[in-house]
């Protein structure tokens, strides 16, 4: 069965195909006969204030859910706003569906007006890009390209289509079946390896597990979970992996990495096993990769396999969806038991005991005080609020890594934050995404001053849609990561850092229309926290935390994750 | 080092520029690059010659075949495979010289295809070395023009010869040991 529409509806029809129940954009010249399609609100669609916000919103949604994330711009100015958006959702393999408007065909190549190379540009910040040329190819790419973005490890996926694709006429015939050859990927695991890693894992007597976001795509955390309840050992998740094991488990040992534990730093430093799973061995986690886990033996699993091999050498590679993996590799690993358990018991029980040697030498504290507002402080009370059940969208610096060090996460698709990119403004759209797909979900938007001010517009998205997202600004008046740097590296001297006339937030909230406040008493604190989730709809609570305050422990760049700095250096006595 | 991959590619718009994109985004070298049509005119055959540090070869040949216009890529460099290269030379001539430059040009198997005055065109095919040696000999003769095409390769192993290019068979084992799929 076939009927005559335009590629306009065509695209809406593809997108209902896909179950796409909602999508963030931004209008524009050559999208407006989508969007004249759009208004009949069978796709519900989300005005954004920016376009970047429209992508860092589709991720939220996509990071939250484990499904694609849909965003839209107009050709131009509104496409090449997408690219952070996109590099960011490449960066940490986050399934992310983007649709562009393009000039008419004709006019391609001619610098018509907003004209950009948007299929050029975004080559290399997608896993794929499609350019279509009329309005009868637009299932196949359509489809292609929500397939290419959720399948194997995903990633963001462009199509961009010209206005007159979006007005020609063709006959929508649905796609049934996706064939790309040059397209790859092997989810099983190979079954020999698997059970040379399973082997491999009772053979060790200091194994260490080191879980990526891989473990969240591949909806994995029960499995892992599994794991390592079975072989008892140690377990890290990487940023992009926290809540992929609950952070109250016993095993867990925290974050690794730069600013990781000193417990699952030293636990790297010292282990003879890494189980790696869906984690890529990034700079940010292994420091001086030459001084990296001297001692260990690793199993890498990954769907990628440019991952395996990148940056450290694997004993036992697996290709591997992580879940298909760990499905076959925890049976076998189940089956040696009984014969092996017993077999380095002994070590196994010392290392343990070392970890926990660790952890006790050097926990992770928030500190805290009656005179100023730790940023610590303010993390504690919203892990306290949270319990470990609220979504958290953090943006980039400091508050992210004390986010990450404190706030416990129960389940994965919790913790949300711009791991690989970095981009700072992610935060807030990220928060708007992740309450329009958990409309129930206590939603947190964890964010800092600087951040905050680079997507300060869509306070106006979470007023329109009334979105009861709790901002939370961790206000130190200054872009705080770059100013540590700047102390720790650069003699102190503070340049171009500080961020003063920050807006009052009760009047800033209030010209949007819902309650904001400041706090700057630290016996304030919870009670403002309180207040915020306490109230039905969007909150701002601008927390004026201590200045100067530092995230450690710290590895300083180019260090060896066994060499971190602790604390700040002690006051020497005049 | 030079390593010489051998890519199948759909022929699609953008292929090119993925393929060299994601050579430059890694920060690897391009030596040379010929691409052409295959008996199938929807997949295209590159030969692709990459200076790169020996380690990172088997991360070129991965990167390659994540690549969704790729349909097989395949690293030449230390297997059965014949290369070669053409070059195409203009060398002045004088009366004096003329006689020497065809000699020259006969010892390296070389053909004229253009003759006039002031000197010769020339055409020299071979592997790599050959044509720049030739080129070489050419120079001693005075000022020339040089174009070369860059290496063409085939590899000669029978399993990797392929009539009419299928579907690249992903063999998990390869996959699994970070193998190419070939």
């Amino acid at each position: 069965m076939s009927n005559l529409m335009t590629g306009a509806r065509i695209l809406v029809e593809c997108l209902l195909r896909e179950n796409v129940e909602c999508m963030f954009g931004y209008p524009g010249g050559v999208t407006l006969p989508f969007y004249d399609v759009l208004y009949e609100g069978k796709v519900k669609h989300y005005l954004v204030r920016h376009e970047q916000n429209a992508c860092f919103a589709a991720e939220g949604y996509a990071r939250s859910t484990g499904r694609v994330g849909v965003c839209c711009a107009t050709s131009g100015p509104g496409a090449t706003n997408l690219v952070t958006g996109l590099v960011d959702s490449m960066m940490d393999s986050i399934p992310v569906v983007a649709l562009t408007g393009q000039v008419t065909t004709k006019l391609i190549g001619s610098d018509a007006f907003q004209e950009a190379d948007t299929f050029g540009i975004t080559r290399a910040c997608t896993k794929h890009n499609f350019l279509v040329k009329t309005a009868g190819d637009l299932p196949q790419a359509i489809h292609e390209a929500f397939y290419i973005a959720a399948s194997g490890r995903p990633g963001p996926v462009l199509v961009d289509i010209p206005k007159d694709v979006f007005m020609g006429s063709a006959h929508y015939v649905p796609v049934g079946t996706i064939h790309l050859p040059g397209y790859k990927f092997s989810p099983e695991g190979h079954a020999g390896q698997i059970r040379r890693a399973a082997q491999m894992i009772w053979e060790a007597q200091r194994p260490i597990v080191y879980a990526g976001g891989g473990v969240i795509h591949a909806g994995a955390a029960g499995l892992l979970r599994e794991l390592v309840e079975t072989i008892d050992s140690p377990a890290v998740c990487t940023l992009m992996g926290l809540g992929a094991l609950p952070s109250s488990h016993p095993n867990f040992i925290s974050m690794p990495g730069m600013h990781g534990s000193y417990a699952a730093n030293m636990a790297f430093t010292h282990t003879d096993l890494i189980i790696a799973l869906g984690a890529r061995f990034d700079d940010r986690v292994t420091g001086r990769l030459e001084a990296f886990a001297p001692h260990a033996r690793v199993i890498h699993v990954d769907i990628d396999p440019v991952e395996i091999g990148k940056n450290r050498q694997a004993d036992i590679p697996i290709v591997g969806d992580v879940r298909r993996v760990l499905e076959k590799m925890n049976r076998v690993v189940a089956e040696l038991a009984p014969a092996q358990k017993e077999r380095n018991a002994v070590a196994r029980r010392e290392w343990k005991e070392r970890i926990a040697a660790w952890m006790a030498e050097h926990p992770l504290t928030p500190s805290v005080s009656d005179a100023e507002i730790k940023p610590q402080h303010l993390i504690r009370e919203i892990d306290r609020v949270s319990g470990g059940e609220a979504i958290v969208s953090a943006d980039v610096g400091q508050h992210q890594m004390w986010g990450a060090q404190f706030i416990r996460f129960n389940h994965p698709r919790l913790w949300l934050n711009s791991g690989g990119l970095g981009s700072m403004g992610f935060g807030l759209p990220s928060a708007i995404g992740a309450q329009i797909a958990n409309p129930g979900k206590r939603v947190f938007a964890l964010v800092g001053d600087g951040g905050f001010q680079m997507s300060i517009p869509e306070l106006a998205t979470i007023a329109n849609y009334n979105l009861p997202v709790k901002i939370v600004v961790m206000n130190n008046g200054y872009l705080g990561m770059v100013r540590q740097w700047q102390e720790l590296f650069y003699n102190n001297r503070l340049s171009a850092v500080s961020l003063t006339s920050f807006p009052d937030a009760e009047k800033l909230a209030g010209a949007y229309g819902f309650p904001g406040r400041t706090v700057e008493d630290p016996k304030e604190v919870g009670k403002a926290i309180d207040e915020a989730v306490r109230h039905p709809g969007p909150y701002l609570l601008n927390v004026k935390v201590s200045q100067f305050e530092c995230v450690y422990p710290m590895v300083p760049a180019g260090g060896a994750i066994n060499e971190m700095v602790l604390g700040p250096p002690k006051p020497v006595a005049v | 080092m030079l390593q010489t991959i051998s890519l199948l590619v759909e022929n699609k718009p953008g292929a090119l520029m993925r393929i060299t994109g994601v050579l430059s985004a890694r920060g690897w070298n391009i030596d040379s690059l010929t691409v052409a049509r295959t008996l199938d005119p929807a997949q295209s055959r590159m030969t692709i010659v990459v200076d790169i540090e020996p380690v990172l070869r088997r991360q070129v040949i991965k990167q390659m075949n994540k690549l969704i216009n790729v349909l097989q890529a395949t690293d030449l460099t230390d297997s059965l495979a014949v290369s070669r290269e053409m070059v195409l030379v203009r060398v002045r001539a004088t009366a004096e010289t003329r006689t020497g430059i065809l000699k020259e040009a006969e010892i390296y198997g070389a053909r004229v295809v253009d003759v006039s005055q002031d000197g010769f065109g020339l055409e020299c095919t071979g592997p790599a070395e050959k044509v720049e040696e030739f080129i070489d000999a050419m120079r001693n003769f005075g000022e020339i023009d040089v174009t070369r095409s860059g290496i063409v390769a085939v590899s000669m192993e029978s399993r990797k010869l392929r009539v009419a290019p299928p579907v690249p068979a992903v063999t998990e084992e390869r996959l699994s040991e970070g193998l190419p799929n070939c």
